[in-house]
């Protein structure tokens, strides 16, 4: 290993970078827009679904009930209804994802206990029937809420009491974001070398394999620390997300993030013949590590089987390393087992596409 | 091996599937001469070129290049030879400077000796004025130009180019072949491939491929000479009539059409002349028949003997 050589392709890889101008467009609006786009537009707390209510009863009691079904929030009253019928065509014609029957015994069924209100819902969405599930509990008459039961179990929620979306998505989102950019920079870079015609020139030099896959994956590090120091201040400033642990061990993890990714994307790119094949290999990593990881859905949730293939994509690593120290303020030793997965993942990948290269062109 | 030599091969063989892109190959390359692989497109030369300084692996067959043994001192061999792609391969995206910078740093050039050597370089190469600009946008001369003192950056002592000139004004392939006479008076050897008749004259030795196959190989003299007789010059003032009857004649291995004369290649030179005023006379034709001067031309269809390649040559004239 020479590093007058290693330094000589950092130097060159940089150079390149600097006259690249979608790659420096890439550094910074991927996290930018991606920040702006999960912090503000995803949100799991459904609100204002599209509803028609068909009150049949029409009595004091059932508007009452309606206005209280109105104020959670979760129902917005869209369209009118006379009878169920008309409420199942607007389901089926999407006009209406919740419909609320009120049948003409309103009164006499609350009464004597029986069910009084039926509530029809679009279940094809998952969220929108947990969601209305909850609504269920709504007490058919709000006087009813001074004679509720103090409730037996007491749930205490640490770590994001106010339930902002946001705190959970912003550090994942670092993860998600030198997922995507990672893999892809370095994926690309040694095809196209070798679609310009270059890698003959290099390969007939003495640069020794590693010295070339080093020196094109440090470069592209520095760059995953400026994309992570972006998405913590975006994130600080604009959704007010902690860094509870130590600001080192944010940059530990996402350097141990960022180099898992470089040195797979260099695998992609040992295989690659174009950079169109390594940009589709790149998203048949980065959609299940999106899916899989637990960025967006639980990881608990997910079948045994599954479960082990999300283990070996390095973002469910991260992800469990990031949010526990950003948001319950681990210390990164204390989550050793993440750590030495991400090492594992960098050493196996480096070394297989150390070996893979080969300095011939047969 | 003799010391005189640079390159050494026996049987030299690449196949790919079913093709066999060079074929039991033999080549001896003197030390410090300009050596000369002569062929069309598709004839090997570029393969060869690869397997030489240990870009593939050949199927079969022993390759010695500066006393080193390949593939497996592959690697070492780097370090002493230059090796100009037949496609523009240094960096488009890169400065004149920058890419001879990378280039010396990557032959593990120290600093102060690599800053010299590359400030010699951009003067000797005519980079002066244009040690900024980008290689990218640069003319073909230019780029192959900057090709050049890019492969001879680490003064290595056999230099590979792959039709150096194939992209470039007929002026600035003068000035490049100067160059790499300088590089060869100063001890540097020099494998060059072309498909130009002209670049091939002026190599102090030159090899024949076609379709993978070593044809002939010597010195330009030496292999016209061999050739001496077989050339004849065909005045007639019917000269395409006076072509179809000579293709029937026996013996014919191409005629040319070039302005009203025919050139014409046999393949005996005894009593040519007699024989082929007599088809001539035959066809009820007048011709004027003459012993001409063989060139490289002559040299390369008698050894590819292809009716096809007379036929390309004929298109071209």
């Amino acid at each position: 290993m020479s590093f007058r050589r290693l330094f000589a392709i950092m130097l060159k890889e940089l150079r390149q970078m600097r006259r690249d101008r979608i790659t420096l467009a890439m550094i910074v609006g991927i996290p930018v827009m991606q920040l702006v786009l999960f912090g503000y537009a995803i949100n799991f707390t459904l609100r204002d679904l599209d509803t028609a209510v068909a009150d049949q009863a029409a009595t004091a009691g059932s508007r009452a009930f309606v206005m209280d079904l109105q104020n959670t929030g979760v129902l917005r009253s869209v369209r009118d209804a006379s009878t169920p019928q008309q409420l199942m065509e607007m389901l089926r014609r999407g006009e209406i994802s919740v419909g609320v029957v009120i049948p003409p015994d309103f009164e006499r069924r609350r009464v004597d206990g029986r069910e009084a209100v039926q509530i029809l819902v679009d279940g094809s969405d998952t969220s929108v029937q947990s969601a209305v599930a909850q609504l269920a509990q709504t007490p058919l008459d709000s006087a009813q809420y001074k004679q509720a039961p103090a409730p037996q179990i007491s749930v205490v929620s640490f770590y994001n009491p106010e339930r902002r979306a946001a705190i959970n998505i912003v550090p994942g989102l670092i993860g998600i974001i030198l997922t995507m950019t990672m893999v892809m920079f370095t994926a690309v870079s040694l095809v196209r070398e070798r679609e310009r015609g270059n890698m003959e020139l290099l390969i007939a030099t003495p640069v020794s394999s590693s010295e070339l896959m080093i020196g094109k994956v440090l470069p592209f590090a520095g760059i995953g620390l400026i994309q992570t120091t972006l998405v913590l201040l975006l994130g600080a400033w604009l959704f007010e997300v902690p860094v509870r642990g130590a600001l080192l061990d944010v940059y530990i993890a996402s350097v141990l993030l960022i180099l898992a990714n470089l040195t797979l994307g260099l695998l992609i790119s040992t295989k690659a013949q174009s950079q169109f094949q390594a940009m589709q290999m790149t998203f048949f990593v980065f959609l299940p590590s999106i899916l899989l990881s637990g960025f967006m859905f639980p990881f608990a949730g997910m079948p045994k089987v599954i479960q082990w293939v999300a283990e070996v994509l390095p973002l469910t690593h991260f992800l469990r390393l990031i949010r526990g120290i950003m948001l319950r303020g681990a210390g990164i030793i204390e989550l050793w087992p993440e750590v030495l997965a991400l090492c594992l993942f960098t050493t196996v990948m480096m070394s297989a596409a150390i070996l893979r290269f080969r300095k011939r062109l047969d | 091996m003799n010391d005189a030599l640079a390159i050494r091969a026996r049987g030299l063989t690449k196949r790919f599937k079913d093709l066999v892109a060079v074929n039991h190959v033999d080549l001896s390359v003197p030390k410090a001469s300009v050596y000369g692989f002569l062929g069309p497109n598709g004839s090997g030369k570029t393969t060869t070129i690869r397997m030489l300084c240990g870009l593939m692996t050949p199927t079969e067959g022993e390759i010695e290049v500066l006393g080193l043994h390949l593939p497996k001192e592959a690697e070492a061999l780097r370090r002493r030879i230059g090796y100009m792609t037949q496609k523009f391969s240094l960096f488009e995206d890169l400065t004149v400077r920058e890419n001879l910078e990378f280039l010396a740093a990557v032959q593990d050039m120290p600093p102060a000796q690599a800053r010299t050597r590359i400030d010699e370089l951009i003067q000797q190469y005519h980079f002066a004025d244009r040690e900024k600009q980008l290689a990218g946008t640069m003319s073909g001369g230019q780029k192959q130009r900057l090709a050049l003192a890019g492969a001879v950056i680490h003064s290595p002592e056999l230099l590979f180019l792959d039709e150096p000139t194939s992209a470039v004004d007929p002026e600035s392939r003068r000035d490049f072949w100067e160059k790499l006479f300088e590089l060869a008076d100063g001890g540097t050897t020099i494998l060059v491939s072309t498909h130009y008749m002209d670049e091939a004259e002026r190599c102090h030795r030159l090899a024949i491929l076609d379709r993978g196959v070593l044809v002939a190989d010597g010195s330009p003299a030496e292999l016209t000479g061999a050739i001496a007789g077989r050339t004849l010059a065909v005045h007639s003032n019917t000269p395409r009539r006076a072509r179809r009857a000579l293709m029937e004649a026996p013996g014919v291995i191409s005629a040319a059409q070039v302005g009203n004369t025919l050139r014409v290649l046999t393949a005996e030179n005894g009593g040519v002349i007699d024989r082929l005023s007599k088809v001539l006379t035959d066809a009820g034709l007048h011709g004027e028949i003459t012993v001409s001067e063989p060139n490289l031309e002559d040299v390369f269809v008698s050894a590819t003997r292809g009716k096809q390649a007379a036929a390309t040559t004929q298109e071209a004239a």
